[in-house]
């Protein structure tokens, strides 16, 4: 197996398994995920249901890596666990050093405020506010004043190409634009990691490519991306693509691999649709 | 997230959301409306009676002295009125003992008076007047003054000449575009001389205080005051202060105690009659009217307080992606709870700014079109401001405890 150029920065198979290994320790500081068989159950009206059965996963800083499976696989619980809004029943998950599986409501809010950019599927911004006062959010709850937040928040636009559209409410955007505020949103708080789930499943395939272009771009600038989705194709633009089955881990591998394996033809140029 | 950020949101959502706010404003407007309005007849009724009418009867720093109170607000029992009617009346030789125990610098003057029958031959027929026989510095104490001719000289006061002085509503009936001075008019059909006009005072509740005529108390007219010519009304005391007026009022009092021979323990058998014990019963209906005017629009604000807490329960459901966002974005509960009932208090102080607003108008419109002598209160102004919000909060309180309560996942997943 040889390395492609998309390949560094990548950790290793062996790197993986020996930070996930010892429980109970601080993992060194370039591991911005480390999940160390991670459970969660529901009660649902008595019956038990186990979503995810002790999932290891470790993702090193700059990392840009899907998480797929088929739904019921346990990849929005993960999702939900990695963005701390969710604690899990068993097993530790530190997220850039800290033990998130321990810390209480307010501690997690703090944690997301810092640490995590979200992206959702259907994009969630607030309908009457602008797309400059969307992206501002975030800041409002990490207590910046406001005209450091104005300035923030403009770059962030100006970062993905919004800067004429400051003042544009969401129903004034397309389904691009609304996604690219709200990955302006994600990036305004400078977090950890951005964290997206199915953030082209409302878009159609030439919007989808921008917006993978948007996070590819981001990647290389260094910014570690998680991105949970069940389309093979978009999984294949991340390097690195972790398959769920049944609350567990089936397959933790690069892209050349997943693509060759999935049978994907132009992962990276052009994605096919139907 | 701090208090100021709060309260941008709450205002930016009301402003967003005009009609809905608006309707959710309405009770909480209209209780406030009510309040304001209600407390400002209250008030306005309780400046008229002290400024206007006992104001004009009962001159500054001073108090009448009579055998019983002359302005009644419907307080007396049938008791006390039994009381008052078998009560001896004030007589002149009881005036210069309590003349000695006055301080220096107190005013006094001696009254007695009585609705008569006055008459000129420049047309007119005979009209009723209150004809006042004054003595000592009655002019002085209610600060009266002629605008035309001039008052008493001491000889006149001294010899009882029949002279009189005449108010502006006797002038204009009794002397229709006449000069009146020096011109002869008659009481009861004696023959008296008009020296004198005075300035108008005024009326209340329609009631003209210009029907009225001043001779020197020993003219001739005397005879027709009281039973007998040597009854007195009144002796009316003016202090140079408020501080000095308790002193002189106890030694009045305890003057007359002297001279009626009460025994220690027995009631005053004549009143000491001053602006404040005039206005007693007023006082008392005042708080009576106000707890009504505050009771009855209250039940406005309760009506108000539910459909607040209604409509907020009703944007918790509909925002609840909303929270789920501001959640996952990093508010945390008190963020959210705080976002709410700020926005509850919000609505609430707006209704209640709103309610002000039109209360005040009210007031004013009542002012103008009714004979309501409204005045607004200062104080209801500010309590209702604050009731206003303090309903906001109250019915804030559930539906922001039940956002802040949300499960971000569960919000999230809400479209």
């Amino acid at each position: 197996m040889t390395d492609t150029i998309d390949d560094i920065g990548i950790s290793t198979t062996g790197e993986r398994r020996a930070v996930v290994a010892t429980p109970g320790t601080t993992p060194e500081q370039d591991w911005v995920i480390v999940a160390r068989g991670l459970k969660r159950e529901y009660d649902m009206g008595g019956e038990i249901v186990r979503a995810l059965q002790g999932v290891d996963l470790a993702i090193r800083k700059n990392e840009y890596v899907a998480i797929m499976g088929p739904s019921g696989s346990g990849k929005s619980t993960l999702m939900n666990l990695i963005g701390c809004l969710d604690s899990p029943n068993g097993g530790e998950y530190w997220l850039n050093g800290m033990l998130v599986s321990a810390m209480s409501d307010d501690q997690l809010a703090r944690v997301r405020n810092r640490e995590i950019g979200f992206v959702f599927q259907t994009f969630n911004l607030l309908p009457r506010a602008t797309a400059l006062q969307n992206v501002e959010l975030p800041l409002v709850y990490a207590g910046i004043p406001a005209d450091e937040r104005k300035r923030r928040a403009t770059a962030a636009l100006d970062s993905v190409q919004l800067g004429p559209r400051l003042h544009h409410r969401p129903n004034e955007l397309s389904g691009g634009q609304r996604q690219r505020v709200a990955i302006a949103r994600a990036l305004v708080n400078r977090p950890s990691i951005l964290l997206a789930d199915e953030p082209t499943g409302n878009l159609d395939s030439t919007t989808s490519q921008e917006i993978m272009r948007v996070f590819e771009e981001l990647s290389s600038q260094g910014q570690t991306v998680v991105m949970v989705t069940h389309e093979p194709d978009i999984a294949a633009h991340a390097r690195r693509v972790v398959v769920l089955r049944d609350g567990l881990v089936e397959s933790d591998e690069r892209r050349a691999r997943f693509v060759d394996r999935v049978g994907i033809q132009h992962s990276t140029t052009k994605v096919a649709h139907d | 997230m701090n208090p100021l950020e709060a309260v941008r949101l709450a205002l930016d959502t009301i402003r967003t959301q005009k009609l809905k706010s608006a309707f959710t404003l309405m009770g909480v407007c209209i209780g406030v409306m009510f309040l304001i309005a209600v407390v400002s007849i209250v008030n306005g009724m309780g400046v008229y009676l002290k400024d206007d009418l006992v104001g004009k009867l009962i001159a500054i720093n001073s108090f009448e002295l009579r055998h019983r109170p002359n302005i009644n607000m419907g307080d007396t029992d049938e008791a006390t009125w039994r009381e008052y009617q078998r009560r001896q009346r004030l007589r002149d030789h009881e005036v210069p003992a309590v003349v000695d125990v006055l301080p220096q610098g107190t005013r006094y003057a001696v009254i007695a008076d009585n609705n008569l029958t006055m008459s000129s031959q420049y047309g007119g027929g005979p009209r009723r007047v209150q004809v006042v026989g004054v003595e000592g510095q009655y002019f002085e104490i209610k600060s009266l003054e002629v605008t035309e001719g001039r008052l008493f000289s001491p000889q006149e006061y001294v010899l009882g000449s029949p002279v009189v002085v005449i108010g502006p509503d006797v002038v204009e009936r009794l002397f229709p575009n006449l000069n009146p001075i020096d011109r002869e008019v008659r009481i009861n059909g004696l023959p008296y001389r008009v020296i004198g006009v005075t300035e108008s005072q005024g009326s209340a509740f329609g009631i003209s205080f210009d029907n009225v005529a001043y001779v020197p108390l020993q003219a001739p007219a005397r005879r027709y005051f009281n039973a007998s010519p040597s009854m007195i009304d009144a002796v009316m005391i003016q202090s140079p202060s408020e501080a000095e007026l308790t002193e002189t009022m106890e030694r009045v009092r305890q003057v007359m105690r002297v001279q009626h021979q009460l025994r220690p323990g027995q009631k005053d058998d004549f009143a000491l009659q001053t602006a404040d014990s005039a206005l007693e019963f007023w006082n008392k209906l005042q708080g009576y009217l106000v707890l009504a005017g505050v009771a009855l629009p209250a039940f406005g604000l309760v009506v108000g307080a539910i459909v607040i807490m209604n409509i907020m329960l009703v944007a918790v459901a509909e925002r609840t992606s909303e929270i789920g966002l501001r959640k996952a974005l990093g508010a945390r509960r008190r963020d959210v709870l705080a976002q709410f009932l700020v926005e509850a208090s919000t609505l609430g102080a707006v209704g209640a700014a709103c309610g002000v607003a039109l209360g005040v108008l009210l007031a004013i419109i009542m002012r103008t079109v009714t004979p309501l002598p409204t005045v607004v209160a200062p104080w209801s102004v500010v309590v209702g401001v604050l009731v206003g919000a303090g309903v906001g909060i109250i019915s804030g309180v559930y539906p922001a405890s039940r956002a802040s309560r949300l499960d971000p996942i569960t919000a999230l997943r809400q479209e």
